[in-house]
């Protein structure tokens, strides 16, 4: 065997070692269910959820409540599969989440609670929601 | 009025720049397939063509910043990244914040840099201007803004575009010529000199990516497959540190702006400029290797192939939307991806095809590389930059397989690790290792010729000093984190080892040690970034036993400092005070915010006191001052024996575009160490302050009383004539008391007015909301000259702040600047020796 060959062998077995650690540190896109599931078997890897705030009929959010100084909060949040959770993020509320409509929760159960690490927003697309204040 | 001229004269060069581009690519083809007689014809087009289309795209630069400059809101690029009150020195950054602005930075350096080829080449001038053309007729459709009549196909977005015809607001539909008065201006984050420098840099270093991409298609393409090297190394070395360069700015300036206390935060954007410069840089080590021992041409045609693709690659990930909510700072997604998908798809695959047609007729040698030949150590450090690369490359993916996999009917719902920085660095690191211990070895083989015992000769010195220092720096700093170590130690041995190979070199032939600075400075960037990274500590402990907050995080409560205003605390040997906020003038000084009013327009505010700057008078009573309104710094001020006191102002911006408040940090710069300051917790300005219960107090003039501790002097009755925005006629009253309260350091005048205007009482309050003071004038009695006082309290001006000690940071920002030097010393020689080779006309 060339030398060439075992240099071949170990940069093929280095980028398979690459491959295998990038899914290991891969979090998923999941839902709540999948989230408690994982917390029942003692999991507690963290996962992306993606969802939307929970609005009455008249297109209001619900269910928000914000910590006594203001340094935290918790909101209901309903996931692909309309499975409401409460979710409680231990940072102040991000000026524009409550005009978002979508959002990504990061983090996994503790307890009944679902605690979120990190809070990702889609807002509306600028180009649809600026509008602009007829002022003459 | 619309001004419709400037932007038709605008849209008109972006086509003829568009037409010239697609012209002068033919032409520089005919050129290089001609015959000796036609091609001078050929060439001369081309050239014409090339500065009409250059001039073109300068014109439209012109044309875009005319728009800006002017405050044309009409347009809608001008509307949505600028304003009325943007200063000046940042209209600049309003180009380059948008999409299409930026497309067209791209463009014009790359006609830059086009003339500047036509004009330095002979024999390469038609092949790679072909390239080059070819580049700008893709850039140039990405501004087009054209749509294609009876398909409504549009191509490109053109930056010239009225706001009435981008937005679907219902004003236009009743004033077709409606213009806004004002902008809704530039992020203020990116209102920072470093916005003004980083972008045009790291444009420039991705322009210049294209210059040995085209001359390697070159020559694949004129069968040139060795000649092509030495024209397009000195190029792939400028692109490299200017990339480089830039990199590290939008790095200098995270640190300097963004409050994570990094420079690095493995963000997708930042990632797809990393892997095509690591790809770069490998490219560099085999090209030079060809030069020297002839082997290594294969791999430089994969690998300046490679970083070209990764280049439009990464344009594609950062530009198309795909990344989504993985990334903060991509830019909106303007319909392109189809255009960007032709654009990279064009250029992969064209350049795979003819190297794979070509792929026989390449020269390689069969020769094997011996364990003592330089040859191979080189190539495992290229293969460990490419390996660092691929790790990036795929988790930056992970949108782009969800995409992929969802085309084809599955599912796919990869999402990015949920601790990006350690899955990135977990690799990248023992990646790093890799390198230095190869950019420390791999000189000895490259300068020597070696056998197993030389070797141990030569290498014996730098491990002994290698080993002594690494003993004495980890005992001193008790560095545990065993990765860190280890870099730690191979980055020093990198170090020595580069400068026992630099100081002979330097002195026999100083021209040739670029490869030594480059690499000392590399190991210098790899110790700042270990010793920073491993011994940045939290200063500004807790130690007072009391919660900050009992809703906030053990760790928040832990690491972080309250302070209110003009209580003193101690952190890290030194005696903390909280001075009070400054809001920023537009002619950058600072004014405390109790010495102003505030007034109508959030820009303006009128002075209060007399405002001085150590001696001078900057402001007398009743001066209007003009200031940014997003940003209050608060002084905080620092003591202890050993040193002068000095004052850090960290700042908070009010910024709904980046989630509300940002803190930006203050930095003590020393030496060996930056002390790093931000405030994590401030009253938010938007909450209704809880005021206590009133009480009432009864004084006269020259009285004094106590309110929140503090002694108050009432000094004087003034009745008021004149009084902005109410109407006195002669029966009415208004009347202001003017009372001085003596805080711990200043003084503070509260002014409140009690008015009867149409036989109505009315009273106007007046807060000092440093003290947590709120005064009201609520009675007057005539008969006895006394009056009533409503006294209402708060809690005082407060902040929470943390500080971070980050040592030995300097290492790294000094190691950018040898590694750029290095860069410098190799590209004047490589130039040099194509200059010689052209003018011998061999080229």
């Amino acid at each position: 065997m060339k030398k060439s060959h075992i240099f071949g062998i170990v940069v093929i077995a280095v980028a398979v070692a690459i491959l295998m650690s990038t899914a290991i540190d891969a979090s998923t896109y999941s839902t709540f269910q999948k989230a408690k599931e994982m917390a029942v078997d003692g999991n507690d890897s963290k996962i992306h959820v993606v969802g939307t705030l929970k609005k009455d009929h008249f297109g209001e959010v619900v269910g928000v409540t914000k910590g006594a100084d203001k340094l935290s909060f918790s909101f209901v949040m309903v996931d692909q599969d309309s499975l409401e959770q409460i979710v409680y993020y231990n940072e102040p509320m991000p000026t524009d989440f409550l005009r978002s409509d979508q959002v990504v929760v990061v983090g996994n159960y503790r307890e009944d609670l679902f605690v979120a690490d990190k809070i990702l927003m889609k807002c509306p697309s600028k180009y649809t929601e600026e509008t602009i204040e007829a002022q003459l | 009025m619309i001004h419709t001229f400037v932007g038709d004269l605008g849209h008109l060069f972006v086509i003829v720049a568009f037409v010239t581009s697609a012209i002068s690519t033919f032409c520089f083809f005919k050129s290089s397939v001609s015959d000796e007689i036609r091609k001078k014809g050929w060439i001369v087009n081309g050239r014409i063509f090339f500065y009409v289309h250059a001039a073109s795209v300068l014109g439209v630069v012109v044309a875009l910043y005319y728009i800006i400059q002017n405050h044309y809101f009409e347009y809608h690029y001008a509307w949505s990244h600028s304003s009325l009150n943007l200063p000046a020195e940042y209209m600049i950054s309003c180009f380059w914040e948008g999409q299409e602005g930026s497309f067209l930075l791209w463009l014009f350096w790359h006609a830059l840099l086009g003339i500047v080829l036509i004009n330095t080449n002979k024999f390469w001038e038609g092949p790679v201007m072909t390239i080059f053309g070819l580049v700008q007729v893709f850039l140039a459709s990405m501004i087009l803004g054209v749509v294609i009549p009876g398909i409504e196909f549009k191509i490109g977005s053109s930056p010239f575009i009225l706001l009435r015809d981008a937005l679907d607001a219902p004003i236009f539909k009743m004033q077709p010529d409606f213009v806004p008065k004002d902008g809704t201006g530039l992020n203020p984050l990116l209102q920072n000199y470093w916005m003004v420098i980083h972008p045009p840099t790291l444009f420039l270093g991705f322009a210049t990516t294209l210059i040995p991409f085209a001359y390697c298609i070159a020559g694949l393409w004129q069968k040139k497959y060795k000649e092509w090297i030495r024209p397009a190394l000195p190029w792939a070395l400028f692109s490299a540190a200017v990339l480089g360069l830039g990199i590290l700015m939008g790095g200098y300036w995270a640190y300097e702006t963004l409050n994570f206390g990094g420079y690095w935060n493995w963000d997708p954007v930042e990632n797809a400029v990393y892997v095509p410069w690591l790809v770069l840089v490998a490219s560099i080590h085999t090209m030079i290797t060809f030069k020297n021992s002839n082997t290594a041409l294969k791999s430089s045609i994969v690998l300046v192939i490679s970083m070209f693709v990764l280049i439009l690659y990464s344009t594609f990930l950062t530009r198309s939307g795909i990344l989504g909510e993985s990334s903060v700072h991509s830019f909106t997604d303007l319909g392109l991806s189809g255009q960007l998908l032709l654009y990279l798809g064009v250029f992969t695959i064209g350049a795979i095809v003819l190297a794979y047609f070509r792929w026989k007729e390449i020269p390689s040698s069969e020769k094997e590389a011996s364990f003592y030949s330089r040859e191979f150590w080189i190539f495992i450090g290229v293969t460990t930059l490419c390996l660092m690369a691929f790790h990036v490359i795929i988790i930056t993916s992970f949108p782009v397989f969800n995409t992929i996999v969802e085309l084809f009917g599955g599912t796919s719902n990869l999402a990015p690790p949920a601790d990006q920085i350690e899955a990135y660095s977990r690799v990248q690191i023992w990646g790093a290792v890799l390198v230095a211990i190869l950019s420390g070895t791999g000189q000895f083989f490259w300068w020597k010729k070696i056998d197993s015992q030389k070797l141990k000769n030569e290498l014996l010195t730098p491990l002994i000093i290698t080993a002594l220092i690494s003993a004495v720096v980890i005992t001193s700093t008790g560095i545990t984190n065993i990765s860190y170590i280890t870099l730690l130690v191979t980055g020093l041995y990198s170090f020595i080892a580069n400068l026992k190979i630099f100081i002979p070199l330097v002195k026999s032939s100083p021209k040739l040690s670029g490869g030594a600075v480059a690499h000392i400075g590399v190991a210098m960037m790899l110790v700042g970034i270990m010793y920073s990274a491993g011994k940045s500590k939290v200063v500004s402990l807790n130690n007072t036993g009391l919660l900050i907050s009992k809703e906030a995080t053990a760790d928040f409560n832990k690491e972080n400092l309250l302070l209110f205003l003009n209580e003193p605390r101690t952190m890290a040997g030194y005696t903390l005070n909280y001075r009070g906020q400054y809001l920023e003038t537009q002619s950058s000084q600072l004014v405390r915010r109790k010495d102003v009013t505030f007034t109508g327009d959030p820009f303006t505010v009128v002075a209060r006191n007399e405002i001085l700057n150590k001696q001078d008078t900057l402001f007398t009573p009743g001066d209007t001052i003009k200031i940014f309104p997003e940003n209050t710094y608060y002084e905080v001020e620092y003591y202890n024996e050993n040193e002068r006191p000095f004052s850090l102002f960290p700042r908070a911006q009010v910024n709904p575009e980046m989630g509300g408040l940002l803190a930006s940090p203050d930095i003590r710069r020393k030496l060996t160490k930056d002390l790093y300051t931000h405030v994590s917790s401030i009253p938010n300005p938007e909450e209704e302050i809880e005021w206590s219960e009133m009480e009432e107090l009864t004084v006269s003039p020259k009285d004094t009383f106590f309110v929140n501790d503090y002694v108050a002097v009432v000094e004087d009755l003034i009745r008021i004539y004149d009084m902005e925005g109410v109407d006195l006629n002669e029966t009415d009253v208004a009347v202001k008391a003017k009372i001085r309260i003596l805080g711990e350091t200043d003084n503070y005048v509260s002014e409140p007015y009690f008015l009867i205007v149409d036989g109505k009482p009315g009273v106007i309050h007046d807060d000092i909301l440093d003290l947590g003071i709120r005064l009201t004038f609520l009675n007057i009695f005539p008969e006895t000259g006394q009056f009533l006082l409503g006294l209402r309290t708060t809690q005082k001006d407060w902040v929470v702040l943390k500080a971070m000690e980050k040592p030995m940071i300097n290492v790294l920002w000094i190691g950018t600047l040898v590694l750029m030097i290095g860069f410098g010393i190799a590209i004047y020689r490589r130039y040099t020796e194509f200059v010689k080779m052209r003018d011998k006309s061999m080229e």
